[in-house]
This record gives C-alpha cells, structure tokens and sequence, in this order.
C-alpha cells in the first residue's frame, strides 16, 4: 500500500459512493414494499418526497464515479515512476491481478450509473411515475457493481507492491504476448478497421432508423454496446500505432500524454458520451406505449439519439482523422 | 436555449440571495477557500518538487558502481575501472572523488567534488551559493578549510555555482584532484565511486547485474531507482500531511453540514414563499444546487489561486519544513509551477466531494418543507 493522496482519495470516494448507494437501496426496498400510487397516506407522502433525495444522491454518486475512473487512469500513468518496468498506465495497472478488473468495472458503473439515471429522468417526467418499481428494481442490482468496484479496488491499492517488475505496454501489448491485452494486439488490423467501420455504419444506421420511426431503440443500444467494444479494441489495435507513428506501440492511455497532442480524448470523450446516450435511448423507447410517458419518451428519445449519433460521427470522424494524418505508412504489410 | 434562461435566473436569484445573508456565507466561504489553499499548497509543492528532482536528475549518471567492505561504502580502487572490462551498452565510464567535509565556522557540511572538466589550478575551487552565503565570500575572496591532518589550506573562489541548479549545489565545493587528495587524505589512487553511461534504458538491468557478477564487492545504483525512491518519498510526505489535514477537513464536513442544515427561520419562511408561488421541489434543489455550486467554484479557485502564489511566489513558507527537510546550508530556489489534472481531481476529491456529500441531506431536507408549515 503507498499513501499517495490520488489514492486516499480514490479509496474515499468509493466508499463513500457506497455508501450512498446503500442508503438509497435501504430506500429502495422500503418504496417496493410501501409503493402505492392510489393511497394519500402519511407514508406514501413521504415516500415521494424522499424519491427526490434518492435522484440527487445518486446522481452525484454517479458523477463521482465519472471523476474517479479519470482519476483512477490519471493516477496509474502518474504513478508509473514508481514501479520497475513499467513506463505508463498499463503496467501500474498490471501491477497485481486487480488493476484491469477495477477500470472495466469503473467503466460499467459509469454506464450503468448514466443509463439509470437517464430512466429516473424519464420516469420523472411522468405524473404517475410509470416506472418506479421498475427503476428502484434496477437500482438494486447496481449496489453489488459497486460494491465488487470498491472491494477490487481496495485490494487493488492494498497489494501494490513497489518492487514488482511489471511488463508495460511495450511488452504488454505487442503482438506475441498471450493474455487478453496480448490477445487485443494480435487481432489484425485489417479486421479491426473494418469491424470499426462496419459496426460504425450499423450504429449510425440504426440510430438514423430510430430518429425517424421511434422504432429499434433496443437495438439501437445493443449496436452501440458492439460499436463501442469493437471501438476499443480498433484503438489499441490500429489507431493508437498510428497515434504513436510506430507499429509495433499498441497501449491505449499513451494517448492521453501531451506528447500526442490529447489524441486519447478526442476519441474516448466522444466514444463514452454516444455510447451512454445510446444506452439512454435503449432504456426510454421501450416506454412509448405508457400514455403518461409517450410525450416524454418521443421528445427524450429524440434528444439523446441526435446527442448520441452527433459523438459517434465525431469519434468515427476523429479516429479515420488520425489515421489518415498519421507519418505511419502501412500499406503493403497491413493492407 | 430555454434550459440555459433557465439557469441563468436560477443563477441571479441566488447571487442575490447569498449577498443578502452576507455574514453567514462568507464565513463558509472563508473556511472552504482555508481547506482548499492547504491541501492545494502542499499538493502544488510537492508535485513542482518530485517535478524539480526528476529534472535534475535527467543529466546524472545512469549507473553509479560503488565498492563495499562490511556492508559500508568503500573507496573503489582505480582497476577497477579496467577489471569491469569492456560491457556491451556501456558508453562511457569515469571514477569520481567526491566527500563530505564539516566547517566548524558555520556547523555545516560541506559536498567535495572533484571536477576535472572545470580545469581548476590546484588552489582554485568553485562554491555553491549558499557557501558564498554562509561564510559572506563570494568569487575573488579566500576560503580556508582545515585539512585531514590540521593544516589550513586556502582556496581561491575562482566563481560560484549558477543558482538556478541551487537544489543540488548549494553546499557543493569543486576542486582539481590534487587539492583533494591532500587535503582529504584520499591517497593510493582509489575513488569514491564509478559512473558508468548506458544510452539504452533497457539494457541497464543486464547490465548492472554483470557487473554485479564481475565484482561481487560493489553494488550498482541505478538512476531510475533513486528516482523512484524520490518520487515515493514525496507522494509518501504528501499523504502523511493528507492524513493530518483529515481532521481539518472532517471539521469542515460537520461545519458545513451544520450551516446547511440550520437553516434560519427567515430562510424556511423563503423556500416556503416559493414553494407557495408554484415552485416545486425540484426547483429548489436546484436552486440549492447552484447555491453550492457557486460557493464551490468560488472557493476553490480562490483557494487554488493563493495556493498557487503562496508555493511559487512565497516559496510555500507554510510547509517548507516538513516538506522539503532542512539544513545548516539550505539552497533558496524558485520552483517551476506545475499543473495537472491529477492534481485537481484529487484535490476535488478532497474539498468539493465532502461538502456536496455533507449537504445533501440538509438540502433536501429544506426543499421539501411545506408551504403552510413555515409560513404559519
């Protein structure tokens, strides 16, 4: 364990996020049981009005969790001086088993953190709220996400042992390494742009679909979902080397250093908000029928699937950008 | 468009609001900016350090061979330098005659250090500023050291040392060989250690362990564990005064708690005067969000701000001692100002989480009120 402050700090806030979480899952229960929209009880009065502490608390539970995982990424490349052998994010994370875990869990609280509350903000809109039980059900299942996200990462910063030699992203993520980052690099370029391509072309299609019959909104957050695993993998892939200008240098947080000119967040930002849109459009559309929500689904629905398509066009548009611009000249061994 | 009008109201009916319960206010703002200013402080300190050290230590040697004898640092013979032979990787080496010498004059210890590229005349030497300061010479005058076996020598002050590298060569003395065997006792040949040049990073490992097989009395340094060892000293330093300031910040948690949670009469019969004139719940916690927001934003950028001038332009006088350690010759130095978003995500971590947790709960507590309740 090293006492570095970014560390204290991510431990805190998990904790503490745990701890909202718990309180509103306390609640969550109590209004499962309780919930009667037709009574004018003392009870039920007060069950509404503490929906609304349950909304502000989580949705600053969530954004926490948004910092945290910049916070997280942000710590592992800084930290990178004091491990033997690793020289960026990749290898603090490699450091023990925990560090990749933690980050894709970060990253699935961050998603499912905004898709429920891009439900709670519908159902709010609705006088009867439609879908509570719904909802405060999902919410449930988020505590345990959190919980394992808090626990991972405490064992993560617990067992950090300075004198490890851990293999960085040169090795890591060069073609010939087994593992799943191994695995990553070695899938080939060819098929990683045209995958990236491809999937890109359905998820824009579909959501250029949803736009105009309301229709295929699931789906539409399913392809996105894809789009967004085959973004990554392409990242690592294809576009950070050409990123980097060089071949065989496949790691995905290098790219967020200065000496690349922040390429690394003109692809995630928009990468990570279209996805989270997206999702947003697959939890409202399915609503449409409910009559105290079909006005707020068609207008939420429209918003976040033009938000949503307007950060894929610009993350498809931003990573062809840096392949095309790139000194890198693969053609002959790539293409 | 709407939204942002919206806002923007929202935004000037608080404003309005908070300059007119004045007192109250600013005395949360006054604690809020206090908390941000001293975390930020040592935060912004140690950072333009770790930053300063790393820099330094750009230009130092990436191996440095030293013999041991019972687990003590020894004199290394000069064949050595032949015995280590010829190493693929390794693009220069040299042996180095540096020491220690105490001054009773001013009780401090001096660093001596042989510098061959200075071509220094036998009774020449070069000092570092904070010498030049102690002992109220400068370059021209006369510094008498008291030799290994009592004999005074003088040494002419041919210039002093650039204060812009003050951290490292504010007690340093250089001198020709010569100067330094005699007056040191240092005879036979030996050397304090051996510097070796390696221009692939990645090829030290192998490197150092081959010589540790070659010579199996001596132990290689390498550059990148002392920076290492630099870099988790001073994120260890900075999170043992985290540590401390803890209770200044859990202070801060129950204060601000309390102050949104009591709200004053006037202020109930406020949220209740809304409420009565359509506003709903979600209004006021938004109006309240903004309330903290505006608090928030103001008080950490304040708090940075002073932070920032207290660390680079009064040189962190708040902290300087635990921070950085002290000494007899201390080096006065400017550090270069050093801003990144770690820094301000965990700083973020530390001051505006805690006060948004905290009042939570009062707030929503305050937006729920019933009209009737209040305003009776």
């Amino acid at each position: 364990m090293l006492l570095n402050p970014a560390i204290m700090a991510l431990i805190l806030v998990s904790f503490v996020v745990l701890l909202m979480l718990l309180v509103a899952a306390g609640f969550a229960i109590h209004l499962l049981r309780f919930w009667d929209m037709a009574s004018g009880s003392e009870r039920q009065l007060r069950l509404e009005r503490r929906t609304y502490l349950i909304s502000t608390l989580l949705a600053w539970a969530f954004a926490a969790e948004l910092v945290s995982l910049l916070l997280y990424v942000y710590n592992a490349e800084s930290m990178s001086g004091q491990f033997v052998g690793a020289m960026c994010a990749t290898g603090v994370l490699n450091v023990n088993a925990w560090g990749w875990p933690t980050l894709f869990l970060k990253v699935a609280v961050f998603f499912s953190g905004a898709t429920w509350l891009t439900l709670n903000a519908l159902d709010n809109r609705g006088y009867d709220y439609p879908l509570i039980r719904f909802k405060y059900g999902l919410l449930l299942l988020l505590v345990p996400l959190v919980a394992t996200e808090t626990w991972l990462q405490l064992r993560y910063f617990l067992e950090l042992q300075p004198d490890v030699i851990t293999s960085c992203c040169g090795s890591l993520f060069s073609a010939n390494d087994r593992g799943v980052a191994g695995e990553v690099a070695a899938v080939s370029p060819r098929w990683a742009m045209w995958s990236l391509y491809l999937s890109g072309a359905l998820v824009l299609l579909a959501g250029l679909f949803y736009h105009r019959t309301r229709r295929g909104g699931l789906l539409f957050g399913l392809f996105a979902m894809v789009a967004f695993l085959i973004a990554l993998v392409a990242i690592v892939s294809v576009i950070s080397p050409y990123i980097y200008a060089h071949p065989e240098h496949h790691c995905p947080f290098c790219i967020l250093k200065s000496g690349h000119g922040f390429a690394g967040y003109l692809l995630y930002i928009p990468l990570f908000a279209a996805t989270a849109w997206a999702l947003g459009v697959a939890v409202v559309s399915p609503w449409q029928r409910i009559s105290s929500l079909s006005e707020a689904v068609s207008t939420s629905g429209t918003r976040l699937v033009r938000r949503s398509l307007m950060m894929f066009v610009i993350f498809y548009l931003s990573a062809s950008g840096f392949v095309y611009n790139s000194t890198l000249v693969m053609q002959g061994v790539w293409w | 468009m709407e939204w942002i009008r919206r806002q923007r109201y929202l935004i000037d009916f608080i404003l309005s609001s908070l300059l007119r319960r004045k007192g109250k206010n600013f005395g949360l703002l006054l604690v809020y900016t206090l908390v941000v200013f001293m975390l930020a402080s040592v935060m912004l300190f140690t950072h333009a350090l770790k930053r300063e050290v790393g820099n330094v230590l750009q230009a130092s040697p990436e191996i440095i061979l030293q013999r041991t004898e019972a687990g003590r640092h020894a004199l290394i013979p000069a064949d050595y330098l032949e015995k280590i032979g010829r190493l693929r990787g390794v693009t220069g080496r040299k042996g180095r005659l540096w020491g220690y010498f105490y001054d009773a004059t001013v009780k401090a210890n001096y660093t001596l250090m042989v510098a061959d590229e200075r071509e220094l005349a036998d009774t020449e030497v070069i000092v570092g500023s904070a010498i030049a300061r102690a002992r109220g010479v400068g370059p021209g005058d006369y510094l008498t050291f008291r030799s290994h076996d009592g004999i005074a020598y003088s040494f002419m002050i041919r210039e002093l040392l650039d204060s812009d590298t003050e951290l490292f060569s504010a007690d340093l003395v250089l001198m020709s060989e010569r100067a330094f065997r005699v007056s040191q006792g240092v005879t036979g040949g030996g050397y304090t250690d051996i510097v070796l040049s390696v221009s692939n990073p990645r090829e030290l490992s192998k490197i150092a362990e081959k010589l540790t097989q070659r010579l199996p009395d001596t132990r290689p340094i390498l550059k990148q564990e002392i920076l290492r060892t630099y870099d988790a000293i001073f994120s260890w330093r900075q999170g043992i005064l985290f540590v401390l300031l803890a209770g200044a910040i859990m202070a801060f948690v129950i204060f601000a708690w309390d102050k949104a949670s009591g709200l004053s009469a006037e202020e109930k019969r406020e949220i209740g005067i809304l409420k009565a004139i359509g506003w709903e719940t979600g209004d006021v916690l938004q109006m309240k969000f903004w309330e903290g927001a505006i608090l928030s934003v103001t008080a950490f950028f304040t708090g940075y701000l002073l932070a920032y001038l207290h660390v680079f332009y009064a040189s962190a006088s708040l902290f300087e001692p635990v921070l950085k350690g002290w000494a007899v010759l201390y080096p006065a130095f400017r550090l270069a100002p050093v801003v990144d978003g770690l820094q301000i995500a965990t700083l973020f971590f530390f001051t505006v989480f805690p006060y948004v947790v905290a009042t939570i709960i009062p707030i929503w507590q305050a937006s729920v009120t019933d009209p009737d309740a209040v305003m009776r």
